[in-house]
């Protein structure tokens, strides 16, 4: 961060010039996160770094545990605890923390992990760059649940969506996920801060009734509990079994199906508020581009240079990947002849986009397995080939 | 007997009634576990203490005895196998002033947790630790542990354990707990005592109990009853309390050695660092 500003503040306020990793983790202290629970992870670990610095002076707590699992379930039990919680890793740290995303999914525990990405499988490419976490963030852990994962593509919106990120976990009571990839996280450019009054900051729902008449998991009627916390005399009861509405172990047919069914609902129901989207140059396109994180710049490049061609090209960026945004998808693909998906694995998006067109037009992925982000050439290439 | 006592027999309350959550009971333990008096002596122990009930919670991981935490009437977590501890961390630097207890099973905190275990103790986490040490995995079935001792009969283990336990004791002592004690479950007035004093440290203390589990363990090992294994423990427990760690290892044919091992003041928490340092860094920026 730029030298002037080291006042202790929460929102560091002003015009920077710093990386991803840097404005994801200021924008976790912007919206008031008091806890990271960390291990260092190529090629997240500046995000610790970061924090292990700042926490301290806003009078929060920073521990380095002794691996992702205990990172991650650290966090759950400092959100329990009533504080603003996150982590940061990179792939194999994730798949060390998938089971207590679970725990949290089914204890509807808020909390933030960032992920940046990196080339897989194990160990893989630490240092490169990857896009392949997309389905690790969704079907990682065990059992039924509807995660939200929410992909920046520039440094301005590594700070944006981090704050978005706690919003949306305090909101519907979930841990969520930030994605990075290791090229947004590491590259730096510029990042505008506004001031702490703009910052937009929710807060979990708290309960109204006595601790007496409370149902720590008795949802309201957007299906989303209110959260009573440790200490305030609630006694709540918290376990990953499935558990009725006093928190109670309940093994049963009934009750799973109560308490699954909900906890997939209120993120269902709520796609909308959930779901965005950058749309660019597509209200007259003819093919479309559907990408996210780094490589969606590069899928602008393409468009620019097409365009300069004649062909008529635009770009559907995603910004949240989870609930994924099919719907709009679909509308898409009535629209254009053709769509491609560049991304840095072998087919992830490709798929659920194939899934979300329902055959209506043509899809076809662009592959790059890790290490760089595509040259807008060669997505160029693509198109140009069916233009 | 007193007309207090007498009012007491008559009456169809139990003292320790609101500590135990409403509609939770019957629970689940078998005829013959050491659980329900653990679980009692808890409760004795953490009201004795006069620490706010609703500054304790109390953190379990997996297993029979992680199902304990979930009886009891305060802030409770039953978290994932082998969890609890990092949790507890989590919960508990939130709020100097909370007192997190977390009690769970020897295979719980010392195998799938045992890397959570170690790294607690050496940052002096300012948590309690119970262990009930059963020898095996109960509610699984009765699988061989890290506290099975060699020669010791499981199902996962039928021609007799092949390996030596973790001495747990000498464990959380060298990765530096302030508090360390062992007792066995026939014991239960040291036991609780020796909750009492761990409850009362700051940092992170433990205590290993030896719990009777006749279902999986006793039946493989000719203590097919409660009872049976808490007269092994009464001929096998030697009462020590200067005893080196190091030499208190559970084996077939030694005494059981038992005893509160460790015991220091005055050495700073993870708490107390972490405050410590919120100061010195608004200081240095300020």
């Amino acid at each position: 961060m730029s030298k002037q500003k080291q006042k202790i503040l929460e929102v560091s306020t002003g015009e920077h010039f710093t990386t991803g990793n840097h404005a994801a983790a200021e924008g976790a202290l912007a919206v008031g996160c008091k806890f990271f629970g960390g291990y260092p992870i190529t090629p997240s670990s500046e995000i610790a770094e970061h924090l292990a610095l700042r926490l301290p002076q806003l009078g929060g707590n920073f521990v380095q545990f002794e691996d992702e699992i205990a990172s991650i379930i650290g966090i759950l039990g400092a959100s329990w605890g009533g504080v603003k919680s996150m982590t940061a890793t990179s792939g194999p740290g994730y798949s060390l923390m998938v089971e207590n995303i679970g725990l949290g999914m089914m204890t509807e525990t808020p909390c933030v992990i960032i992920n940046v990405q990196r080339g897989g499988p194990s160990t893989g490419l630490p240092t490169l760059v990857g896009q392949q976490d997309i389905m690790q963030t969704k079907w990682g852990s065990h059992g039924d649940f509807e995660p939200i994962v929410l992909c920046p593509s520039s440094v301005q919106e590594c700070f944006e969506l981090a704050i978005e990120a706690f919003n949306y976990a305090e909101k519907y009571r979930l841990p969520v996920t930030l994605l990075l990839d290791e090229t947004l996280g590491h590259m730096s450019e510029r990042l505008i801060i506004p001031d702490a009054s703009k910052i937009r900051k929710v807060e979990r729902k708290k309960p109204k009734d006595s601790p007496e008449e409370h149902l720590p998991y008795k949802a309201d009627d957007d299906l989303i509990p209110p959260m009573a916390v440790a200490g305030e005399g609630y006694k709540v009861m918290v376990t990953g079994l499935t558990h009725d509405e006093r928190g109670y172990p309940n093994l049963n047919v009934e009750t799973q199906d109560k308490l699954v069914r909900r906890i997939n609902d209120k993120i269902r129901l709520n796609k909308k508020d959930i779901i965005r989207v950058e749309e660019y140059m597509l209200d007259d396109a003819e093919f479309a581009i559907i990408a996210f994180g780094s490589v969606a710049r590069a899928a602008k490049g393409s468009i620019n240079r097409a365009r300069k061609k004649g062909i008529k090209v635009g770009l559907l960026r995603l910004i949240t990947i989870w609930p994924f945004p099919d719907e709009r998808i679909e509308a898409l693909a009535e629209q254009v002849k053709k769509i491609y998906v560049p991304e840095i694995n072998y087919g992830q998006v490709t798929r659920e986009v194939e899934r979300s067109v329902h055959g209506k037009t043509e899809v076809k992925g662009i592959f790059k397995l890790g290490g760089a982000i595509h040259n807008p050439q060669e997505i160029l290439k693509e198109i140009e080939g069916d233009a | 007997m007193t007309e207090d006592q007498n009012e007491l027999l008559e009456s169809e309350a139990h003292p320790l009634d609101g500590f135990l959550r409403e509609g939770r009971i019957p629970h689940i333990f078998c005829p013959g576990c050491s659980l329900g008096s653990i679980t009692n002596v808890l409760i004795e122990a953490i009201n004795e203490s006069g620490i706010d009930p609703k500054k304790v919670a109390v953190v379990s991981g997996i297993g029979c005895t992680g199902r304990i935490a979930g009886y009891l009437n305060f802030d409770s977590f039953h978290t994932t196998h082998g969890r609890s501890i990092p949790f507890a961390i989590g919960l508990g630097v939130t709020d100097p002033e909370r007192k997190v207890i977390v009690i769970s099973g020897d295979g719980d905190l010392f195998a799938i947790g045992g890397n959570h275990f170690i790294h607690a103790a050496r940052r002096n986490a300012n948590i309690t630790v119970v262990c009930v040490n059963n020898f095996n995995y109960g509610m699984t079935g009765g699988q061989a542990g890290p506290t099975t001792y060699a020669g010791q009969f499981q199902t996962t283990a039928p021609y007799g354990s092949l390996e030596d336990p973790f001495n747990i004791p000498n464990l959380a002592a060298s990765c530096g707990a302030v508090y360390v004690a062992r007792y066995t479950a026939l014991d239960v007035r040291r036991v609780k005592e020796s909750f009492s004093e761990a409850i009362a440290k700051n940092g992170f203390s433990f205590v290993e109990v030896l719990g009777s589990c006749p279902t999986t363990y006793g039946r493989r090992n000719q203590l097919a009853e409660g009872k049976k294994i808490l007269e092994f423990f009464a001929e096998k427990t030697v009462l020590n309390h200067d005893a080196d760690t190091r030499d208190v290892r559970i084996d077939k044919n030694s005494p059981i050695i038992v005893g509160k091992f460790v015991d220091i003041e005055d050495k700073p928490t993870l708490t107390d660092n972490l405050l410590a340092l919120q100061r010195v860094s608004q200081a240095k920026k300020g």
